[in-house]
């Protein structure tokens, strides 16, 4: 059985206490009043392409529409501007709700495949965790071949004014690519991460099973 | 010994050849003027970034920032830390609060250090550098340093998130924050406290991912400095700068706009004003040249 189904059979009928067992912050969604600041508030309401505002998400979840928010591209275009956060009458920590739900959807498979964020996001943590700082160039080469090598050449084209005016002005080094910057004690902090993360699993499965 | 001490947390994009190189540069300058001593942790790591979030997941999330803590505990006992990127402080910030108020996560955090050699004792105290310089020195001490003021130049403030959201500057408001023009003033430029676009979101780290939406969002923030009347924009964090000020001509192109405002740090205007050169105030580092700075910097210094 794979970990969606597992998951879904366990809380069957009751997605609410799904996130709230599940997802980082996720008890605080049942607190909502649906009062829209929220929504109000976050730019990318603002602009089109944004499926569902955190609002919206949060009645979803209750009404069990499992299967539309966990696949929803919504919580990928938070970008972390913490609006709603500041605004929000109930103090939902909002920011964490909608990356806890993406997290989540991520660990079950269930999130878009290319949506571009989920994907900068993955290879960002991959990025900073590997060597313990961020390689900007890996990280912007990683993302714009993302789809393969012809539409990778052609995203890098696209960004190609930007990234020379950077080198021009010494804020991007290409020698990066071969190692850059990093930490010295890399192994402990491989070991480090991945206690936390045999810790966080086994607090996870803890809690589905009680 | 300096005045005063921190152990500095200088965040990924402020390293050398990186992204935010020149802001480094800058408050290095600054804070010689200011008698501030910025004691690198050694061997730092990344915050992870909020928008690591797919893989972080909690306690991964927070024993990265954890790590720096017991680093700067061990090697430099006592000093509050000092971060100059506002994701970075914010980021550390949370990780505090997240493990204050949870013994669990606190007790699963220190076994997690104890792979890597470390634990942490005692909780340090976050600060982001404009907060040091507007709690620890303030605003009068700042501005008697002042050799050179920009005199005559008008400045759009813009604060942007992370360093007003969810935390902010003790005593600011999170719709209208005065600081960046009081800043901006007590280096004896013009401010714009009526820029209207002071707290909009940039986009963040969708400018890489999703560039038509975050471009949408920079480009009101410029559009408004412009209407106001500015010649330059001024900011605190690294990932505002660099959004605000990079894009520009991908937003000409997209949407038949002139843009070309430079977009400096609060660190360079201080350099500047402080008698410092365009290399102390790292004014090569600008994609959009401050052509109007840089002249400033060649003037001699009123003594
Ligand atoms: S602002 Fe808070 S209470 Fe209002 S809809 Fe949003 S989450 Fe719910
Ligand atoms: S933090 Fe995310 S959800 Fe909240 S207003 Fe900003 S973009 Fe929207
Ligand atoms: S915010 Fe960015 S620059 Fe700062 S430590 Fe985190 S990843 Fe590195
Ligand atoms: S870079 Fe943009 S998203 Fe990040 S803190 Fe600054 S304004 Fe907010």
């Amino acid at each position: 059985m794979s970990a969606n189904t597992a998951l879904a059979e366990k809380y069957r009928n009751n997605f609410l206490k799904e996130i709230e067992e599940q997802v980082e912050m996720g008890d605080w969604v049942k607190m909502c009043m649906q009062c829209g600041v929220c929504s109000g508030s976050c730019p990318t309401n603002f602009q089109s392409a944004w499926e569902h505002p955190p609002q919206e998400l949060f009645m979803m979840i209750r009404a069990g529409k499992r299967e539309e928010v966990l696949t929803s591209s919504s919580m990928w275009n938070c970008t972390s501007c913490y609006n709603c956060i500041v605004r929000c009458p109930r103090k939902l920590p909002i920011t964490h709700i909608m990356h806890g739900i993406a997290e989540y959807a991520h660990r079950l498979g269930m999130a878009p495949k290319m949506q571009p964020t989920r994907f900068f996001s993955g290879l960002f943590w991959k990025n900073c965790t590997h060597t313990g700082r961020v390689n900007e160039l890996k990280l912007s080469m990683g993302l714009y071949f993302k789809d393969g090598l012809g539409a990778g050449i052609k995203e890098g084209m696209k960004m190609k004014d930007v990234a020379i005016g950077l080198l021009k002005a010494k804020r991007l080094n290409p020698f990066e690519l071969f190692g850059g910057h990093k930490c010295k004690d890399q192994k402990g902090i491989q070991a480090m991460l991945k206690k936390a993360y045999e810790i966080e699993r086994s607090r996870k499965a803890a809690k589905m099973a009680g | 010994m300096a005045k005063h001490e921190y152990a500095f947390y200088p965040g990924c994009s402020s390293q050398k050849g990186a992204s935010a190189s020149n802001y480094l540069t800058s408050v290095e300058s600054m804070c010689k003027t200011l008698d501030v001593k910025l004691t690198e942790i050694p061997d730092w790591n990344c915050c992870g970034a909020s928008i690591g979030y797919a893989e972080a997941g909690e306690l991964p999330r927070h024993v990265m920032n954890a790590r720096n803590f017991a680093l700067s505990e061990k090697n430099l006992p006592g000093q509050e830390i000092v971060a100059t990127c506002a994701a970075c402080w914010l980021g550390a910030r949370e990780t505090r609060e997240r493990l204050t108020h949870s013994d669990t996560l606190m007790a699963d955090t220190r076994e997690a250090l104890k792979e890597a050699g470390l634990t942490i004792n005692e909780m340090p105290n976050i600060r982001h550098m404009v907060e040091v310089l507007i709690e620890d020195l303030g605003f009068d001490e700042m501005k008697k340093h002042v050799v050179r003021p920009l005199e005559g130049v008008k400045i759009a403030g813009y604060v942007g998130c992370q360093t007003n959201r969810p935390f902010g500057v003790d005593g600011e408001s999170f719709e209208n924050p005065q600081y960046l023009d009081k800043m901006v003033e007590m280096v004896g430029a013009e401010s714009i406290p009526e820029y209207d676009m002071k707290v909009t979101c940039c986009g963040g780290a969708l400018a890489f991912s999703e560039p038509e939406k975050a471009q949408a969002q920079i480009k009101d923030i410029v559009e408004s400095a412009y209407d106001h009347g500015a010649e330059m924009i001024v900011t605190p964090c690294p990932l505002c700068q660099a959004n605000v000020e990079i894009y520009q001509g991908q937003i000409n192109q997209r949407y038949g706009t002139k843009f070309n405002i430079p977009v400096m740090y609060y660190s360079q205007l201080m350099v500047v004003a402080y008698g410092g050169s365009a290399k102390d105030a790292a004014l090569n580092g600008q994609v959009i040249k401050a052509r109007r700075l840089e002249e400033i910097a060649a003037k001699p210094v009123k003594r």
